[in-house]
């Protein structure tokens, strides 16, 4: 019985139902369209019929006994009084009524041709077959004459969605069913229904088969009223018609009479198993809403499919607004605790924590530490209530399993959409806080890719102590410092962090031990530098540096900086004040920039130092610390960004102007040669390309003058460069863009050209190709730009826009068929790639084997003869 | 006119397995030749080894990250 039987499925074929498996399968012939008599119980003979199965506690099912869950449900069948199409079989009738004999039902091939193609038909795959079956099919079409009994073929039409016309006659269901009957099953087989398949005339139903009411569940609404399902509704106006159809054809009505009928039950059925057909106006509810019948059940993201077994709603979730909170750990999500209420982790009750257990039932319902559900060893499930509490209480003991609210220091997957990354998901720790909102450390923002302007966020709690493990040692935030895209951490300080840890590092200041303790006791820490860097008056001092040490481990570290803190230009390649000297744990030389604790691409250097020496939880713990010292440092020492961070030297803006003055006329004089026809193409360029290449290579060049111009004037304490230097916030080239010029703007890879006939703007000269009329801005965004430049500056922002917003949605598409095609490969044991059914992708992960994550950077930690030997 | 399609340095180098190195090679992955990554008969390679259908061809490839990789498909038609 609990046998699990494995092996592969090799092939699933579909068939047509025939009338009589219908029947067979059926327990009940559906024959009235009311479903429950005046007591409210279900009418022998209806469609809720107890024999197709039962759906109310208490009953039993008519035919196999079972109870609500046991009983599978079973079919019931409707005669027709008239047979009628299958809406979805109309395509394959046309075929057929075209390809055979109007009058003798043959295939409309000579008998030769027809074994010949028989003949092929049965050496060939499935695939190879549809392609005969088109191939035979198109032979068929300019065919007048039957070649097996000479009758003169007249064309058919199909007026859609369901009506076959032969010449001005209708061929009714009756007459198509009479055709189909006489097609051999040789010539049903050439035209891609097989005899094992069904026969064709299975495709005009003269039986329709009811479904279970298990599939069409109706609702008892708190009124007491029932409400059925769609399809129950959409099988009652089958029945109805039915019905009244069979009593006009046994009464003799008139023709007109059952013709209408007729087409009406046509309707019924053909809406029964597809609502959204065109040329058929959707059977709707009483309430307007368009009936949800078969396909609609099915299809699409809202069917079956993708709604119900490709994607699952989970119990133990929350969703909630983030927003940020230094002081947790980065590690750590905040919980608060009206969610902390209501999600739960099942603990089992044993002798050890049976006294910890009766207390939090004891605290149940109403105050926070307490539990939602006691689970008693023969698997009930008790709520506990001001009621029950008392009788719980009496009989917990070891073996029970309590649900416990979830407290601090549980596990915890958090997640943002959308989840593009395995980072997306992480496992958290839990500490329960007060208001209403997730709460997350600033450094995890970054896998996330998480802002707090509304952003909301999901939680799950995992239920089993494997989960929890895998959330632990998997999923944990510590254990995902290093991505596994480029090896380095994607966790790091960001922004103000970044550029508190820098001036902190940078100042010449000296800190008084009162204010040194302070700051450190901000973090956390609670003694002072081991050696003072001056005396004076009793007081210690200490420098910034010595204060950013404590947080390190002992640990040696060489590397570079972003720039050099004490110049703004620095022409010497290799600059000692770059050089960032960690020798012991002790920070002698440099500053802290995003290289050393950013996070993201070349960042975050330093971290991963520490990583490789000291492992996750050291690096993590450190990441936290450095974060929140170059806060408090920064709120002490004071940051902001002004105007005048903008403001340059005159000399400054002359020689901006001189820069682009010079750019203008050189410009000037290439268009002139260009004119003239002096101008020399390059090798496989036009001349007008040419022209377009020289104009774009010296406006970038006097561009980059401008851009180092400012770097040169600004002052040492201008903010906006200090955030662009340590790497915190934007670039020189977002000062340069503010003080000096905005530059050349592009559209689609060139300078803009669109516009009117031969120019970009009524505002320039026909032929103008000069710099201004191809959106070069020479403005700065501080000093104002000219209405022209404006214009061109709204064009590439809108373009950009657009761009953005048809790009995502195609990108997300691509990853979404990238993800559904690669997610059940895997690296087994033996390090091959293989996909569900042991098949080999890769003989060795990455032909390299290397695990990035454990990677510096994409390279062994370990030196390479290390690794052979 | 005949060219050598190995002398051009895109084209790893290759050649076809002898059947106790076939029998090592499945037995070491524990798997059947139909769990193998496929090459058609068609595929020039295939057919300048003169390939039939059911030979097991081994790719040697070279790499920045791993040096040198062994890599190995399945002759199908």
């Amino acid at each position: 019985m609990n046998e699990i039987i494995r092996d592969k499925i090799g092939a699933i074929e579909f068939r047509m139902l025939s009338p009589k498996l219908i029947k067979k399968m059926a327990v009940v012939k559906v024959i009235t369209p009311e479903l429950y008599d005046a007591d409210g119980y279900p009418i022998d003979g209806s469609l809720m019929d107890l024999k197709m199965g039962v759906i109310d506690p208490g009953l039993r099912c008519r035919t196999c006994g079972g109870k609500v869950k046991e009983c599978p449900g079973h079919f019931g069948y409707i005669e027709l009084a008239r047979p009628v199409f299958h809406i979805r079989y109309i395509p394959l009738i046309y075929i057929f009524l075209r390809s055979t004999c109007s009058s003798c039902g043959r295939l409309l091939l000579p008998q030769a041709e027809i074994d010949k193609w028989l003949k092929k038909m049965s050496e060939v795959d499935d695939e190879k077959k549809a392609i005969i079956t088109k191939i035979i099919i198109n032979k068929t079409k300019l065919i007048k004459k039957c070649p097996h009994c000479g009758a003169k073929q007249e064309r058919i039409k199909l007026v859609k969605p369901s009506t076959f016309m032969q010449g001005s006659t209708k061929l009714t269901p009756i007459d198509v069913l009479e055709r189909l009957k006489r097609v051999p099953d040789t010539d049903s087989e050439l035209l891609g229904i097989s005899p094992a398949a069904g026969r064709p005339e299975w495709m005009v139903l003269t039986v329709l088969p009811v479904p279970p009411v298990s599939v069409r569940p109706s609702i008892t609404l708190e009124s007491g009223e029932r409400s059925e399902d769609d399809l129950t509704h959409k099988l009652g106006d089958i029945v109805r018609t039915n019905q009244r159809l069979l009593e006009n054809l046994s009464a003799g009505a008139p023709e007109l009479i059952i013709e209408d009928l007729w087409d009406l039950l046509q309707y019924h059925v053909t809406t029964f198993f597809a609502n959204n057909i065109a040329q058929i106006p959707p059977a709707r509810h009483r309430s307007g809403r368009p009936l949800k019948t078969l396909t609609e059940r099915i299809k699409g993201k809202e069917g079956r499919f993708r709604k119900n077994l490709a994607g699952k709603r989970v119990n133990f979730s929350a969703r909630t607004v983030i927003s940020p909170d230094s002081h947790l750990a980065v590690n750590e999500v905040g919980v608060p605790e009206v969610i902390a209420r209501e999600l739960t982790v099942p603990e089992r009750v044993t002798e050890w924590n049976l006294k910890e257990m009766k207390e939090l039932v004891k605290n149940a319902p109403h105050k926070y530490p307490s539990a939602n559900y006691v689970i008693t060893p023969d698997g009930k499930r008790k709520v506990i209530s001001d009621e029950t509490r008392g009788a719980i209480l009496e009989e917990l003991a070891p073996g029970y399993i309590v649900e416990r609210h979830l407290r601090d220091g549980d596990i915890a997957l958090f997640n943002r959409q959308p989840s593009l990354h395995r980072i997306s998901i992480m496992g958290h720790r839990v500490k329960v806080l007060p208001y209403k909102t997730f709460r997350m450390n600033l450094c995890v923002t970054i896998p996330y890719n998480a802002d707090f302007d509304g952003d909301e966020m999901n939680l799950h709690i995992p239920q089993t102590e494997e989960a929890r493990a895998e959330a632990e040692i998997l999923l944990g935030v510590e254990n995902n410092i290093v991505t596994p895209r480029y090896g380095l951490p994607i966790i790091g300080a960001i922004q103000d962090q970044i550029t508190g840890c820098y001036l902190l590092t940078k100042t010449e200041e000296l800190f008084s031990q009162e204010k040194a303790a302070e700051l450190l006791a901000s973090i956390g820490i609670f003694e002072l530098p081991k050696k003072p860097a001056m005396k004076k008056g009793g007081v210690k001092y200490y420098t910034g540096k010595q204060i950013f040490s404590m947080i390190l481990p002992d640990i040696d570290y060489i590397g570079t900086s972003k720039n050099c803190p004490y110049h703004n230009v620095c022409n010497n390649p290799d600059c000692k004040y770059k050089k960032v000297i960690i020798e012991k744990g002790e920070l002698k030389q440099g500053v802290i920039d995003a290289i050393a604790i950013g996070a993201e691409a070349p960042k975050g250097k330093l971290t991963q130092a520490i990583i490789n020496k000291y492992g996750n939880e050291v690096a993590i713990d450190f990441i936290q610390k450095a974060a929140l010292l170059g806060i408090n440092f920064l709120q002490r020492h004071g940051f902001t960004t002004l105007l005048t961070d903008t403001d340059l030297p005159q000399e400054a803006i002359r020689e901006i102007k001189d820069a682009f003055n010079h750019a203008e006329k050189k410009i000037d004089e290439i268009i002139k040669e260009y004119h003239e026809g002096k101008l020399k193409a390059y090798p496989g360029r036009t001349v007008r390309e040419t022209l377009e290449f020289k104009i774009i290579e010296i406006i970038n060049r006097a561009r980059n003058r401008t851009g180092r111009i400012v770097e040169s004037y600004v002052k040492p304490n201008n903010y906006t460069m200090i955030m662009a230097k340590s790497g915190a916030r934007g670039g020189v080239l977002n000062l340069a863009l503010m003080a000096a010029s905005v530059g050349q703007l592009s559209l689609r890879g060139s300078r803009i050209r669109k516009g009117y006939r031969n120019r970009t703007l009524p505002h320039f000269k026909w032929g103008d190709i000069g710099p201004a009329a191809g959106g070069f801005v020479r403005h700065s965004y501080k000093g104002g730009l000219t209405p022209t430049e404006f214009f061109f500056n709204a064009i590439t922002g809108r373009d950009t826009i657009m761009d953005t917003s048809m790009r995502t949605p195609k990108s997300g598409y691509l990853q979404r068929r990238l993800i559904n095609a690669l997610q059940d490969l895997k690296v087994e044991y033996d390090n091959t790639v293989r996909d569900a059914s042991g098949r080999i992708i890769q003989f060795t992960y990455g032909a390299d084997g290397l695990d990035v994550t454990k990677s510096d950077h994409g390279k062994l930690l370990i030196p390479k003869e290390e690794v052979l030997k | 006119m005949e060219i050598d399609i190995f002398k051009n340095k895109l084209v790893p180098k290759s050649r076809i397995l002898k059947e106790e190195e076939e029998k090592e090679l499945l037995e070491k992955y524990n798997i059947s030749k139909k769990q193998l990554p496929r090459i058609l008969v068609s595929d020039p390679v295939a057919k300048a080894l003169n390939a039939k259908p059911g030979n097991i061809i081994e790719f040697t490839r070279e790499s920045k990250t791993a040096g040198m990789s062994k890599f190995y498909r399945v002759v199908v038609a």
